[in-house]
């Protein structure tokens, strides 16, 4: 499990994180919903330390990651894939050598176990044998969502980080990239942390939903309890009602 | 007047900053260089962009140089009637001065900038973080072999810079203007001696580091999209030279 607790974070005196306390169940989907701008990716960034906070805790299963350093980092690191918002890709490598990256660096797996596990994954994603042999440059928005959630998929990590991965994509390739993360979750059950602000698809993945508005988790529970919510800015915000966003 | 002098007190500090953050930078990454896990191919890969892909204009440069020199020098030294010389004031010229410090400017105009922008792009769409959460060391995976890269490739090009810059002032000096071509060689072996030589190697390697450490760092530490990459690639190309200029008069005053 992970528990986020009373995390603060400001950037040149502007308060982006205000308090969050937030638990993330094991083998479960969380989603953090929350308009533009509200700090999810900054959360995000926090639970695997490529932010430290200003004050606060971030424990996986009792372990504090932002007072972790060198060697136990790493080795907490190794538990977490990301998937972030742009991709993140390797412009220099090809779609296989990206996905093939993860198990180049930090296993001693043979080539052919390798390749092997590469063809898995693009197969899993849909994507051709020939879509391996392009450049990131080559691809559409959403062939570089699946190839990045190929990459992030490939060690088979406990915990999945998912940084707004439907933002640019049209509906049905939101739709399949939802499809793709409940598919690979049900495969293999990992923890799923997915930042995202595309109401109502998300609800259709989710198995707890979070509201994150100034700077604060405002709103917690399954997406049914969410939709059923009596806060006005968490029923504004689901209804896309354009006053919320003014806000 | 106060508000003068906090200004050129702030702007002070925020440079005596940003040179110890550099040379933290420089520390950290060079100690990479000595932990495993070792990466031969990418040091080949650095070798590749920054040296092997500069050759062709640090070969044009040098041949331009040299034949500039032998004229120059030519017309200069008949005055006094020692055309003879021209040789060893072709190759001092050259192995001392011109050939180090011309070729460092070349190497951070061309791949100076284009490793500020590939590691500006890096970070400005999160590859760099993506390599933290792989739990591989960006510093060690992108930084490192530049920096080694930077420090064997431009000693390399200067070396040839020097060659191709004496052979082109035996082309404008001997082939077109009939200094012999016997005076024109002797006179560089009786004139150049291994502490020239040495000093145009430690240049070029202080130069080679200055340029690749100012690169990286003004590209890793790019914010604000494609216009901050403009900005550090366009910081890095003035940043270098300047420094390489202060570098080369510091070093001179050693070597003189």
């Amino acid at each position: 499990m992970i528990q986020v607790i009373d995390l603060h974070k400001a950037f040149n005196g502007q308060v982006v994180l205000d308090g969050i306390n937030l638990e993330i169940a094991t083998g479960k989907i969380t989603v953090v919903i929350g308009k533009s701008g509200v700090g999810k990716s900054v959360l995000l960034k926090h639970l695997i330390g490529l932010v430290k906070p200003d004050k606060g805790q971030v424990l996986v299963d009792g372990q504090d990651i932002t007072q972790l350093k060198g060697r136990k980092l790493q080795d907490l690191k190794r538990r977490f894939s990301v998937l972030f918002q742009g991709g993140a890709l390797f412009d220099s490598l090809s779609v296989f050598e990206n996905i093939a990256f993860p198990l180049r660096e930090k296993t001693r797996l043979p080539e052919t176990e390798i390749v092997s596990r590469v063809h898995e994954r693009l197969e899993q994603m849909n994507l051709s044998l020939e879509a391996g042999k392009k450049f990131p440059d080559e691809l559409s928005g959403g062939m570089k969502k699946r190839v990045a959630l190929a990459r992030a998929m490939i060690q088979e990590p406990e915990i999945i980080l998912f940084d707004e991965p439907v933002t640019g994509l049209d509906p049905p390739m939101t739709n399949t990239v939802f499809h793709l993360i409940r598919k690979t979750h049900g495969a293999s059950n990992y923890t799923a942390l997915v930042v995202a602000h595309d109401i109502p698809e998300v609800f259709s993945i989710a198995d707890y939903v979070a509201m994150l508005h100034q700077g604060r988790i405002i709103a917690f529970g399954t997406p049914a309890e969410i939709q059923q919510h009596t806060d006005p800015m968490v029923q504004s915000f689901i209804r896309g009602e354009p006053d919320f966003l003014e806000a | 007047m106060i508000a003068l002098i906090r200004y050129l007190g702030r702007w002070v500090l925020n440079w005596v900053q940003e040179a110890g953050s550099m040379m933290l930078f420089l520390l950290q990454g060079l100690a990479l260089a000595f932990v495993p896990p070792f990466r031969p191919r990418r040091f080949l890969q650095e070798m590749n962009l920054i040296g092997v892909k500069s050759t062709l204009i640090i070969i044009l440069t040098g041949a331009f140089t040299g034949m500039v020199l032998g004229l120059q020098g030519y017309y200069t030294l008949r005055k006094y009637g020692s055309e003879g010389a021209l040789g060893a004031a072709v190759a001092l010229s050259l192995i001392r001065e011109m050939g180090p410090v011309l070729t460092a400017i070349m190497v951070s105009a061309r791949a100076g900038s284009a490793v500020t922008a590939e590691v500006g792009i890096m970070r400005i769409t999160e590859q760099l973080d993506a390599l933290d959460t792989m739990a591989v060391n960006p510093m060690q995976y992108v930084v490192m072999p530049k920096l080694l890269a930077g420090l064997v490739a431009v000693p390399l090009l200067t070396a040839i810079f020097d060659v191709v810059g004496i052979l082109g002032g035996y082309l404008v000096g001997v082939v077109l203007l009939g200094v012999s071509s016997g005076s024109y060689f002797s006179g560089m072996e009786q004139s150049v001696v291994p502490l020239d030589i040495n000093g145009g190697i430690v240049k070029s390697l202080v130069f080679g580091l200055t340029i690749i450490l100012v690169a990286s760092y003004k590209g890793y530490y790019t914010e604000h999209g494609a216009e901050g990459v403009s900005r550090a690639t366009n910081q890095t190309v003035v940043l270098s030279a300047v420094l390489v200029l202060a570098w080369d008069y510091i070093l001179t005053s050693f070597f003189m």
